[in-house]
């Protein structure tokens, strides 16, 4: 059996001192994502100054710089910052309810299942309008979790991390393929997909982030609320009893959230990869261990992150744009190559 | 339960076999054979079981004759060939990850094969041996990249696999912006490769697939015993004599070699690798992975799931990789069913 070794972050500092520090680094983080969402309206193919993108705002007199900016950057910006914590926030939370490091929903192939169901419901069963097909996203993830959970538990009890992660990919490696095949008997539906599924913030209207925003913000209110029994979680189930901890409603809530962010999320803009799980990487290494601080600094993190990613994409191939979930595999995976190359493997009982 | 054991000693070189295993293969192969006079007689012209076997041995009718040989006969003998490389090829990979998910498929190969397609069809053309070159070209970078990204002080097999995925990731999406900028003829064209297929395949492949795949399965036979050693770990193998590492290198570089002549054949064919070594493995209930064993239920998976992919929903051909897929989902839900029986 494989088990992977985490060096615990030393808690040194002082309490008081400690988390005057990672306020700070919240004030800091708010800060950075309202200048990235500014920019996030500023930029792209056609550059417009602050004062086009403030009268597009306030003052619309429908010029072409300004309609860019209101119709186009605005639900982009306002999708990303929704994406950016759903992504994020489910990745903080499964990596604590599975105390795997690794856990993130593309890698335990939970964005396949959501987009799987969604080919389904939209080349099958003709469903165009995002309330109705979201439905199914959520289902897909549901699906996605018990299959993962029950083949990462098929050689003992209750799965270690490598065996849920390598279930999590040939689970993916399936759903993904259902898909494909999927769009290949429907190319009607194929042309529609092709650009959802790769995961990009643009060519959707408000109304996506109108119809999407409350799943996933009672998605993050859930998260929320069992962050402090996660922190026991992440002793062991034993301690975390013994804490009095209700562990069954613990993770049955972060399965909840993860469904609806996760799903929420994917139905959005398609699959977004490994921001949930660089950002709380990040996060455990700014603010420490505590789940209650992850949470704060990844429903930060999470859009600042997507929105960087976006903005890059549509700078780095003008006129033509990389899609937001390319960029984020582009950042997250040389981050996964180099977790897994500085932690000891330890080949153990 | 004590096994009984046939031994053949022809001086050094000592073969030992379960006759279980023995009967397995002989199965297996049977069924395989079984499935490919099937599809050998279906189509628009059918012909009986007795009809083919009469063209096959040179005693059929003209018609028979031209249906059987000239037309179907190549489909069918590199569904096998290829079917058995992507099985033996999975057992390499699961024998040196010694994890029954660590096939070619997981570890981004197919995917790499696939980037190197659509980089070929994009900027030189795409002529079959061209689109096969990139195939192979794509395929081994990628294997390349992965084994040298995981590498510190030697390979671990959970490091490959994570690197692998990382590695995947990175290509796919790659793949997906490829097939954006592409127009959608050209990429639903690749997506089709991108699936795998044994559409459009005669005999000008035959002559360099099938002799490539046989030679490399005679290499295998003759070093294949080491294998079973490794998956007993580094430091028994290291025990036994074995020098770890250059194994390691051989049978990755074998392991490499079969898959890439596959891809390059018929494109990336997912799940074969991963579901035939363990299927063949729950059959002949030995301890380890059996290669014999996983190359003969790599040809059956994949002359049935080829048979299923051009007549299941006819008029439509669908690519074999189609197929395969739902190979792979069923060998999960067959796992699954074990594990919920367990517990």
């Amino acid at each position: 059996m494989t088990t992977l070794v985490d060096r615990p972050s030393p808690e040194t500092e002082p309490t008081a001192a400690a988390n005057l520090r990672r306020g700070g680094v919240l004030l800091g983080a708010a800060a950075l994502l309202v200048v990235v969402c500014v920019l996030s309206l500023l930029l792209g193919t056609r550059t417009v100054s602050p004062g086009t993108a403030w009268d597009a705002l306030f003052h619309y007199t429908s010029t072409d710089d300004q309609s860019v900016v209101r119709d186009l950057r605005v639900p982009r910006t306002v999708l990303g910052l929704l994406a950016g914590v759903a992504f994020a926030v489910c990745g903080a939370v499964i990596q604590a309810v599975t105390r795997n490091p690794l856990a993130d929903t593309q890698i335990l192939g939970i964005n396949s299942g959501a987009a799987l169901f969604v080919v389904i419901a939209i080349g099958f069963l003709g469903l165009t309008s995002f309330t109705s097909y979201v439905w199914f996203a959520f289902l897909g993830v549901a699906v996605a979790l018990v299959g993962v959970y029950l083949l990462g538990s098929a050689s003992r009890g209750s799965p270690t991390p490598v065996q849920l992660t390598l279930a999590g990919v040939a689970l993916g490696a399936v759903l993904e393929g259902a898909s494909s095949a999927v769009q290949l008997i429907r190319p009607r539906a194929f042309d529609y997909l092709r650009f959802w599924d790769v995961g990009s913030l643009a060519g959707r209207g408000l109304d996506i982030a109108g119809a999407v925003a409350p799943f996933i913000l009672v998605g993050t209110l859930l998260a929320v609320a069992v962050a402090r029994s996660l922190n026991a979680v992440a002793l062991g189930d034993d301690l975390a009893r013994a804490l009095g901890v209700d562990i069954t409603r613990t993770r049955i809530v972060a399965l909840v959230a993860i469904v609806l962010l996760a799903g929420g999320g994917t139905a959005a803009v398609g699959p977004i990869w490994f921001l949930g799980l660089v950002v709380p990487h990040l996060a455990r290494w700014v603010v420490g261990t505590d789940q209650r601080w992850i949470l704060a600094f990844t429903i930060l993190g999470g859009p600042i992150v997507l929105l960087i990613a976006d903005i890059v994409g549509r700078l780095v191939v003008r006129p033509g744009e990389l899609r937001v979930g390319i960029v984020t595999a582009f950042i997250g995976a040389p981050v996964l190559i180099w977790w897994i190359r500085t932690r000891k493997v330890v080949s153990g009982p | 339960m004590t096994l009984p054991f046939a031994a053949i000693r022809p001086g050094p070189l000592s073969v030992r076999f379960r006759v279980r295993t023995v009967v397995v293969c002989a199965v297996l192969l049977a069924l395989a054979f079984a499935a490919a006079v099937v599809s050998l007689g279906t189509g628009d012209v059918v012909l009986s079981p007795k009809e083919v076997l009469a063209a096959l041995v040179g005693q059929g009718s003209p018609i028979a004759d031209l249906v059987v040989i000239d037309l179907r006969l190549p489909r069918v003998l590199l569904a096998l060939t290829i079917g058995a490389a992507l099985g033996l090829s999975g057992a390499i990979f699961q024998a040196l990850t010694r994890n029954p998910l660590g096939s070619p498929d997981v570890i981004g190969f197919n995917t790499g094969a696939f980037t190197g397609v659509l980089v070929v069809t994009v900027f030189v053309g795409n002529a079959y041996f061209m689109v096969a070159a990139g195939a192979l070209v794509g395929g081994l970078a990628t294997a390349l990249a992965v084994y040298l990204l995981a590498y510190r002080r030697g390979v671990q097999g959970f490091r490959l696999i994570i690197v692998g995925i990382a590695v995947n990731a990175i290509l796919i999406s790659v793949n997906q912006w490829f097939v954006i900028k592409v127009d959608l003829q050209a990429a639903y064209a690749a997506t089709i490769w991108g699936q795998g297929s044994l559409n459009g395949l005669d005999w000008t492949q035959v002559p360099w697939v099938v002799p490539l795949i046989v030679v490399l399965m005679i290499g295998l036979a003759i070093g294949g015993s080491r294998l079973l050693l490794l998956e007993l770990g580094d430091e028994i193998a290291t025990g036994l004599g074995v020098r770890v590492e250059a194994a390691r290198m051989v049978y990755l570089g074998l392991g490499v070699a079969l898959i890439a002549v596959a891809t390059a054949a018929a494109g990336p064919i997912a799940f074969v690798a991963l579901a035939a070594p363990q299927l063949a493995q729950r059959l002949t209930g030995s301890a380890g992975i059996a290669l014999a064993p996983a190359a003969a239920m790599g040809a059956l998976l994949l002359i049935v799931s080829d048979w299923v992919a051009q007549h299941a929903f006819a008029p439509t051909q669908l690519p074999v990789g189609v197929v395969t897929v739902t190979v792979g989902g069923v060998y999960f839900a067959w796992v699954l069913a074990r594990v919920s029986r367990t517990q």
